[in-house]
This record gives structure tokens, C-alpha cells and sequence, in this order.
């Protein structure tokens, strides 16, 4: 917090709230609007940091279930969304960027949520105040869901938007996704992909392998002399393990060199050359997927463990074990649960539903249970599945996968579908 | 688990204009919702809601996946049980299926016949804008 900040008088403030909001929201730029909206709001305020999967899922879910009883204000930096999930085929060709980008216009009008573009700068907890770059806002309860913080400490050469416009992570859906997929495809035949895996946890345990296949597939069709070289810092394959072995082995032999327990050491941006404890790899298209950790707004608010970056919550509320009526879901949550979009949208509607239930004054549900699917695509056409309900488990206090969840048996274009259907509907649900 | 005060202002000499405009409403308001839901709707919503990643937001699909707002409980029931048992075949279905106890399934099934068959809102890809 400046210190301008914290001397600035109501006046001050008042206008730079109006400022805030009336530069995103279209519902909101006059003092009448912001009475009537007082009126129907008697319970409160609630401020959403983040409009991915967990953050514009809560919004939504806290406006629907509490009949419009609770104000919801998003803040959210980037003017449309753009799906991680199904990403990867924009790398092998059978998707456009511009099939996963939408609007926020629809969950905005729908259900009345506040829309802010902007970029948290600092975060009050005392206070209950959230600064942005162009204004500040108040709030009773806040959500952060930023998502994954991609952390260069230990490759500070590629922290720079010029660096990784050579080395992409593209591990965050957008531009870099689209600069990675025209980089393959200028690169000759015969030429040198190479993937960097970070250790676990990271965003979307099987998304790696899954880029591993989706380029393996479009090498096989377009530019069959090319390799891939996979650099994981992991030990084996972290999800669905057989699922994709088996695949490499049948269907992409002779085109992917995978080395576990390789992580980067040093890396030569320039060359696009990349050095491990046993090899030196040089590449002609390099994609380091950096090590990650809880978003840079769980940080501003001190939620992140001493010796773990990501944040601790009660897994009733997702209310933050650190700093009350501060709560955060998705991917930065710390937990045995997978980060994925699925799990994103299934903790956001956990926590919606308890926010709501406080703020009547009543207490949340006790046992929350719920579903995660995820889909990996090994080319265009066929898809294989991880699936698992999770039970809160009261003694451990942490959510359990429950018996009988479990993997496709194989890839198929049923299961192609199914994946395309799950994104439709998820989107849907998100967005709408 | 108690209420939160409304707002910062009341620790803070800081008033936002929304914060303001908030408290002046904040005396009337009930705290106290007479109609408490009861602990399985609660439970149940957010399980049911669970399902909208594939089956549509209360079970309104807009794919090929079921719809299932408005569907009669006995048959979500009886499917539900026969993914659980395998007697009924399934890619996904058997893996969510055997996580949900059978009290879960009742009230899953009175749940999405509750639900009102709606048309999904329409939602449109869009170009992504340039860096700015």
C-alpha cells in the first residue's frame, strides 16, 4: 500500500471507486445506478480477483444462489477469456485460437455481476480494500482466483516479454499459444522441438504430455524427419502415465526422446540451448513450461505458506487458513487436488455456495463433494479421460478422491466428442 | 462461523462511495434468512452443480451430453445405479457414478427433475484481440 494511498480523503477514493468501475462495467457508471444497486443488495459485497474458470464461476454461482442478494464485483485484467483447456490443439492445427476466446459480456448482463479491467496492485486485508491500477474497491468478502504465478526466479533471462516471444511458455492460453504454433510451422523438417517439464505441482498435470502429443501429431502428418526431446524435472510422466506411454510407443516411435528427472539448469536463450545435470539440448523451437506458484495477488495478500508457495484453505469455504473473509480457489490452491479447469469451477461453486450461506447467517454444508473430468486429446480426433469425485473427509479435513474413480481405457473419437462436449458445456457454464 | 461486518468502513475512517451507499441499506437488511435452506439442498447444490461442465449449467446441456433438467427421477436414479453397478456401459459415467452415495443419488434425481428445461444462452467464439 503507497502511502498516498492511505492518507487519500473519502473524496478521493469515492472517485476513484467511480473511476474503477465505470472504466469496466457498462452497469455501473452513474451514482444512481450504484444506489439502486445498494438497494437490492442488502447483504453485502463480495470482490472476485480473476475471470478464469474458478473466478467468473463464483461470481455467477454467488449471484445465482443467493437470488441476487449479494454484489459481486469482478476484477480481471484481460478483456476476454481464453480456455486453457483444448489449448494444446491450437499447437497441432486443429484449432484456431479465436474457437476458445470469448466475451464476459453474457456473465455480466445474466446475472448482474460488476466488471472491472484492470490489475490488482495491492491488497488491505485490514482494510477490506483492494487497489488497482486505476482505482480502489471495497469488499466484506474477497475471492482471489488468479490462477498460477510462472515463477523465472531460477531462469531470470526468460523473464523478459521479448525472451519469451523467442521461448514461449504458453502455458497461460493467448498470444503465446498462437507465437509457439507459427514458430512450428516455420521450423524446417528434421528440426528440434524441445519441451521442458517443471517439477510437480503445476497447472494441469497432463497438459505436457498432451502438447507432446498434439506436436507429435502434427510432425507425423507435415514434418515427419522432426523430433521432439521432452526434458521433464519429474521422475516418470505425472498423469495418465500408461495412457500416453502407450501412445508414444504405438503410434509417435521414432519421434519423441523422452529423459525424466532432467530439469533445466541453465539455459542460453539465443542458442535456444538448454543444459541439465547429465546433457547439454540445443532446439530450433524451445518451449520451457516454467515452475509455478500461487498468483501474484495471493502473494500481495500474504497467503502463501513459508515454505511452500501455494495457499492454504478450509476446504468448507475456501476461506484462507492465513487472513479471514479472504478466500481463494483454482489453481492456487494447496492441495492433493489436480489443477485443472474442472476442479477450478467444482471448488469455485463449493465456495460460492458457503460465502452465500454466511452471509445469510447460516452455516455452510458440511460435507461437500464433488466431480473432476479431464480430457487429454492425443491428436485431432481422439481423447482419453481422468474422472474422480472428491469427498471432504472430516478428520483429515482435506478433500479425498473417493473409490472408483479412474481412466479411459484406451483414447477414442467417442471420447473426442465427449471432450469437445465438456468444453462447450463448460464454457457455458462459465460464461453465460 | 459468524457474519462479517459489512465493509471496511466500520474499521476504517475510509469510505468508498459503494461501501457508503451499502450501509445506508445495511440497517434494514435481514441477516437472518427465515427460510434457512436445509443442509441437503445445500449439500446437493453444489454437488449438482458439479455436473455442469459436461451436463450444462443445471443440467441444461448444449451438446451431445444428456440433458438433465427436468428429467424423471426414477429413471436418473435407475441410471445412475446401473453405471454404479456396470450393468450399464459407460466411457465416463462409471467413474463419477461409483463416488456418489445412494442418498446422493436420490436427491441428485429430485434435483434435476426440479429443473426447468431451458435453452442455453448462446455463446460465441471471438477473435482475441491484439496486445494493446
Amino acid at each position: 500500500m503507497s502511502k498516498r494511498n492511505q492518507k487519500t480523503p473519502a473524496m478521493f477514493n469515492r472517485r476513484r471507486f467511480i473511476q474503477a468501475v465505470g472504466l469496466g462495467a457498462s452497469s455501473l457508471l452513474l451514482p444512481h445506478q450504484v444506489l439502486a444497486m445498494g438497494k437490492k443488495h442488502p447483504l453485502g459485497h463480495v470482490v472476485v480477483i480473476g475471470g478464469g474458470y474458478a473466478g467468473t464461476t463464483a461470481a455467477k454461482y454467488i449471484r445465482m444462489w443467493s437470488a441476487q442478494n449479494i454484489a459481486v464485483t469482478v476484477i480481471e485484467q484481460s478483456p476476454q477469456f481464453t480456455s486453457c483447456p483444448l489449448s494444446n490443439l491450437v499447437l497441432g492445427g486443429s484449432k484456431s485460437i479465436n474457437d476458445l476466446t470469448f466475451g464476459y459480456d453474457a456473465v455480466q448482463k445474466n446475472h448482474g455481476v460488476n466488471w472491472v479491467q484492470d490489475t490488482v496492485t495491492a491488497i488491505n486485508p485490514e482494510a477490506k480494500k483492494v487497489t488497482m491500477k486505476r482505482g480502489e474497491i471495497s469488499y466484506d468478502r474477497l475471492i482471489i482466483a488468479p490462477g498460477v504465478d510462472l515463477n523465472y526466479d531460477t531462469l531470470p533471462d526468460l523473464q523478459s516479454e521479448a525472451a519469451q516471444a523467442q521461448i514461449p511458455h504458453a502455458w497461460k492460453a493467448g498470444w503465446q499459444t498462437v507465437t509457439l504454433r507459427k514458430q512450428l510451422e516455420a521450423m524446417p523438417d528434421g528440426g528440434v522441438f524441445l519441451i521442458t517439464i517443471p517439477m510437480v505441482p503445476y497447472r494441469c498435470p497432463p497438459g505436457p504430455y498432451e502438447r507432446i502429443c498434439q506436436v507429435a501429431s502434427y510432425f507425423k502428418a507435415h514434418k515427419p524427419k522432426s523430433k521432439i526431446v521432452v526434458l521433464d524435472a519429474n521422475p516418470n510422466i505425472v498423469s495418465k502415465r500408461g495412457l500416453f506411454s502407450k501412445v508414444w510407443q504405438n503410434e509417435y516411435k521414432g519421434i519423441i526422446d523422452y529423459k525424466p528427472d532432467n530439469a533445466i539448469v541453465e539455459i542460453d536463450v539465443a542458442n535456444k540451448t538448454v543444459t541439465t545435470d547429465f546433457e547439454k539440448v540445443k532446439a530450433d523451437v524451445l518451449n520451457v513450461i516454467p515452475p509455478q506458484r500461487a498468483g501474484k495477488p495471493t502473494q500481495m495478500a500474504d497467503l502463501l505458506e513459508p515454505d511452500y508457495p501455494w495457499c492454504e484453505v478450509d476446504f468448507l469455504t475456501y476461506e484462507s487458513k492465513r487472513v479471514p473473509n479472504v478466500h481463494v480457489i483454482g489453481d492456487s490452491v494447496s492441495a492433493g487436488l489436480p489443477k485443472s479447469a474442472h476442479m477450478a469451477t467444482s471448488q469455485a461453486r463449493v465456495c460460492a455456495s458457503a460465502i452465500v450461506e454466511v452471509m445469510h447467517g447460516r452455516q455452510p454444508d458440511q460435507h461437500p463433494v464433488f466431480a473432476n473430468t479431464c480430457y487429454s486429446f492425443v491428436d485431432d480426433e481422439r481423447a482419453m479421460h481422468v474422472a474422480k469425485v472428491y469427498r471432504y473427509d472430516p478428520k483429515k479435513q482435506v478433500m479425498v478422491a473417493t473409490e472408483g474413480g479412474g481412466l479411459s481405457a484406451a483414447p477414442s473419437a467417442q471420447e473426442g466428442k465427449y471432450a469437445n462436449a465438456w468444453a462447450t458445456n463448460i464454457w457455458s457454464d462459465v460464461l453465460t | 462461523m459468524t457474519q462479517s461486518q459489512p465493509i471496511a468502513a466500520s474499521r476504517s475512517s475510509y469510505f468508498s462511495y459503494f461501501g457508503f451507499i451499502l450501509l445506508c441499506f445495511l440497517s434494514t437488511a435481514s441477516y437472518a434468512d427465515k427460510d434457512a435452506s436445509s443442509s441437503n439442498n445445500i449439500h446437493i447444490r453444489s454437488l449438482a452443480a458439479s455436473c455442469a461442465a459436461c451436463h450444462g449449467t443445471n443440467g441444461n446441456s448444449r451438446s451431445i451430453t444428456p440433458v438433465l433438467a427436468g428429467l424423471d427421477a426414477g429413471y436418473f436414479a435407475t441410471q445412475m445405479h446401473a453405471f454404479k453397478k456396470g450393468s450399464r456401459e459407460s466411457t465416463v459415467m462409471h467413474h463419477h457414478a461409483t463416488g456418489i452415495n445412494d442418498e446422493e443419488i436420490s436427491l441428485l434425481a429430485e434435483y434435476f427433475s426440479q429443473q426447468k428445461r431451458a435453452t442455453p444462452f448462446p455463446l460465441t467464439p471471438q477473435t482475441l484481440r491484439e496486445k494493446p
